[in-house]
């Protein structure tokens, strides 16, 4: 079928979302590996506090990050109708 | 409207049923511990456990038997966004995450935390760039996508071969996994077990497929995760005070690194790595001149033997010096092997490595290599976690785009739960060892010490060194895999728990060995036998051909792993970066990128592919001692991380080639228009035309 402008405006939106969670996922991921000996000298409930994003915080922002996409992607589907009804 | 009905009615059906199992299963392990109490020997509890879970599995296994292609190959789309996370869970996480994870962060520290991020990581790419789109496309394999979007026969067979070299290389370390866990907990042979747990996987996949491997799978990771937090959150309370240890170890941690200090100044501990490099240095000494170090150590003990003799020393003197010759090598060559386990020693003469510290090194360049190969394992690993077919295939089994959507989070929720508990264990591990292992006198070690040091010497090896009746961390050797084994005993915990951990390691070796063994079969029998050889084969035959595959591949795999393959670990690893560089270019491309072509994808792939392999074989020990001429590393980069250069390389040369040849057809760009939103109106036809 033929896309109309609301279609490419929705996908553009979908883009824009996608590359700001894979900025996050990349700061905490590689940002944070690479400035780890720096971020240790912090202390963070004990751990030193690269460590702890290693273990867990980058961890759970991965989890977040995942779970803020399909909020958003779900309120997006309603809003440009692209949505598969009532399946849930 | 109905259909809406019935799947919220059928997702409490769900609920129910596995509340009521989770109880049973907590009830039938404090059955057991009851019985032992009452004097139940360990090994019939290894019994139990074993066949309790395996019949379990079958018993799912049988009553979710199916012959239908849809149920066969995606579970008749219907598995719920938080069953499927569940599903996924057990899919993913393999023995090497349930027993080998806390193990390589016990002996690597912060280093090892590498697979912990790059395995968690890499689902944020599934989300992002994949589940969403496979789903809204909707068919059954993964080169089914990369031939419908790229055409021809070409891609798909590429699509073929890697799927099912990298699903190989990875099920053959599970089964092996497999053989392990019940030789261990019953005492039957390797090769037994092996055929045993293999029994177990085939009763499932083979008479339900994607189904029966689905609810057996959600079933798996309750039992998994039950046995993974009993011993640590019982260890975490005896160390903390806090039931929660994740969020307590903190302060462990400093403990450790204070410890760790002490013991890397500790004058006892000095000795005894002092004795190490000492014969270290001697054994690369010998080896400069075997020959002649070899007549002259005979000679120097022939000599005090004499000595003795004549000198009428104590009869026990005398018997250790002949002693003391028989031991010596029969010749040169074997010699030269013992020489050189002796330089082996000098690992054992460096202090203990610090376990919170980033990359440690000699100086600024061995750190930043030390750096370098950390962030290449987990990018390897991310991608090649987005690239895996077994794991993108179950995002084809929920029953609309958002579900696939809802279900990633799930997934990565259930696979997070252990994860982030590894690292707990490891610190944990670390200091129960530090304060009630060392120091203690050799003629009372701790229990489980004692057991598992005559158990297995390879897990768990303590000698006294310098001869002072006190156990020094250096005198310790241990392997990774006791960790997770041995928890419940060092937390003090009755056998039952032990049972529990092996149970939970079967759970996660089983779960991937079905999945994988599903893809394998699927890529044969649906795209090579379905959509290239017999197009016009019925739904019955398909599927007939599809469970005769299963157990033929099943058979051969299990046939590999009982041979006992060298390093599995770095198996598992180049799966991860022959995936990514093979599988992410064109699947993401091809989402994100309509003007990506037939031709880009082949010659991506191929390239991809071709650098990835050439790296590992031109610096892989493995290879290059079959006689492959060896390279130098680039920029340090281990071989396991090849896919560092795959991925990027794949990703240019398919942007390159394919603005160099025409572009895709309109189906073909209808088609990415098709995949991008979750509903169109018209989306009925499409389907309907393909």
């Amino acid at each position: 079928m033929q896309l109309t402008q609301k279609h490419n405006e929705y996908w553009r939106k979908n883009l824009v979302v996608t590359a700001v969670l894979l900025l996050v996922w990349f700061i905490v991921t590689f940002v944070e590996a690479w400035y780890a000996r720096e971020l240790n000298t912090m202390t963070f409930f004990g751990f030193p506090f690269g460590f702890y994003m290693s273990a867990q915080g980058s961890l759970a922002i991965y989890v977040i990050i995942i779970g803020i996409y399909a909020w958003y992607m779900r309120k997006l589907d309603l809003e440009y109708g692209v949505d598969e009804g009532d399946l849930e | 409207m109905n259909q809406a009905v019935s799947h919220s009615a059928f997702k409490s059906q769900l609920k129910k049923y596995y509340s009521f199992y989770a109880g049973g299963f907590i009830g039938f392990v404090i059955l057991l511990a009851i019985a032992e109490q009452m004097g139940l020997s360990k090994q019939w509890i290894g019994y139990w456990f074993l066949f309790a879970t395996i019949g379990l599995y079958a018993g799912i296994g049988i009553m979710t038997r199916t012959s239908e292609v849809s149920e066969y190959y995606v579970a008749g789309r219907r598995v719920p966004a938080f069953f499927n996370g569940m599903a996924t869970g057990a899919d993913w996480m393999s023995a090497a995450s349930f027993i080998g994870m806390a193990g390589t962060l016990f002996l690597g520290g912060f280093d090892g935390l590498a697979w912990v991020m790059g395995w968690t990581g890499g689902y944020c790419l599934v989300a992002l760039f994949l589940a969403p789109y496979l789903r809204k496309f909707g068919q059954f394999t993964i080169p089914d996508f990369l031939a419908e979007r790229y055409g021809g026969n070409i891609v798909r067979t590429i699509g073929i071969i890697s799927a099912i070299t990298c699903s190989f290389v990875y099920v053959v370390a599970q089964i092996y996994g497999v053989g392990l866990i019940t030789s261990r907990f019953t005492g039957l042979e390797f090769g037994v077990g092996v055929f045993v747990g293999l029994a177990g996987i085939l009763v499932c996949s083979m008479l339900g497929g994607m189904r029966a491997v689905t609810w057996t799978q959600v079933a798996q990771y309750i039992i998994l995760i039950i046995a993974y937090m009993t011993p640590v959150v019982w260890l975490g309370t005896k160390h903390t005070g806090i039931p929660i240890p994740q969020i307590a170890y903190g302060y462990t941690l400093q403990k450790v690194t204070e410890l760790e200090k002490k013991i890397t100044a500790d004058p006892k501990e000095q000795e005894v790595r002092k004795i190490f490099a000492d014969r270290a240095a001697a054994g690369k000494a010998a080896l400069a001149d075997s020959d002649k170090s070899y007549t002259a150590g005979k000679a120097k003990l022939e000599q005090e033997l004499a000595g003795l003799k004549s000198s009428n020393a104590p009869a026990d003197k005398v018997a250790a010096a002949e002693k003391a010759l028989a031991a010596y090598p029969k010749d040169v060559a074997d010699a030269k092997k013992a020489w050189t386990r002796e330089t082996g020693l000098a690992a054992r003469a460096a202090p203990p490595r610090p376990h919170a510290q980033a990359f440690p090194g000699k100086d600024e360049a061995a750190q930043n290599t030390a750096r370098l190969n950390f962030i290449g394992i987990v990018f390897c690993m991310m991608f090649g976690t987005a690239a895996l077919p077994h794991i993108l295939m179950r995002y084809y089994t929920t029953p609309s785009v958002q579900e696939a959507r809802v279900s990633v989070f799930w997934s990565l929720f259930f696979i997070f739960l252990l994860y982030f508990t590894a690292p707990c264990l490891a610190v944990l591990a670390k200091y129960d060892m530090f304060t009630n292992l060392v120091g203690s006198q050799f003629a009372s070690l701790p229990g489980w010490a004692a057991a598992w040091a005559l158990v297995d010497p390879g897990l768990l090896n303590i000698t006294d060194i310098n001869k002072d009746g006190i156990v020094q961390w250096a005198e310790v050797l241990i392997g990774g895999d006791l960790i997770v084994l041995a928890t419940p005993e060092i937390a003090g915990l009755p056998y039952v728990v032990s049972g529990l951990v092996a149970a939970g390691g079967l759970a996660a070796a089983l779960s991937t060995a079905d999945g994988l063994l599903l893809t394998i079969a699927n890529a044969l029998s649906h795209d090579l036998y379905y959509k290239m050889i017999d197009p016009s084969a019925s739904t019955t035959k398909r599927v007939t051909i599809s469970k005769v595959l299963l157990l033929v591949v099943a058979i051969i795999a299990a046939y590999v792993s009982s041979q006992k393959p060298g390093d599995i670990l770095f198996l598992v690893g180049a799966a991860f970066s022959l995936a990514a560089s093979a599988f992410f270019p064109p699947l993401v491309m091809g989402i994100f990128w309509k003007r990506a072509n037939k031709w880009g994808a082949i010659v991506g792939m191929a390239a991809g592919l071709a650098i990835c392999i050439y790296y590992m074989m031109r610096t892989y020990p493995f290879f290059t001692n079959m006689g492959v001429p060896v390279m130098p590393l680039w920029f340090g980069l281990s071989p396991v991380s090849a896919g560092m250069f795959g991925l990027p390389l794949g990703m240019v040369t398919i942007w390159i080639v394919s603005l160099l040849t025409a572009p895709p057809s309109k189906e073909v760009q209808e088609l990415v228009e098709h995949v991008r939103y979750p509903h169109l109106t018209g989306d009925e036809i499409v389907s309907e035309a393909r």
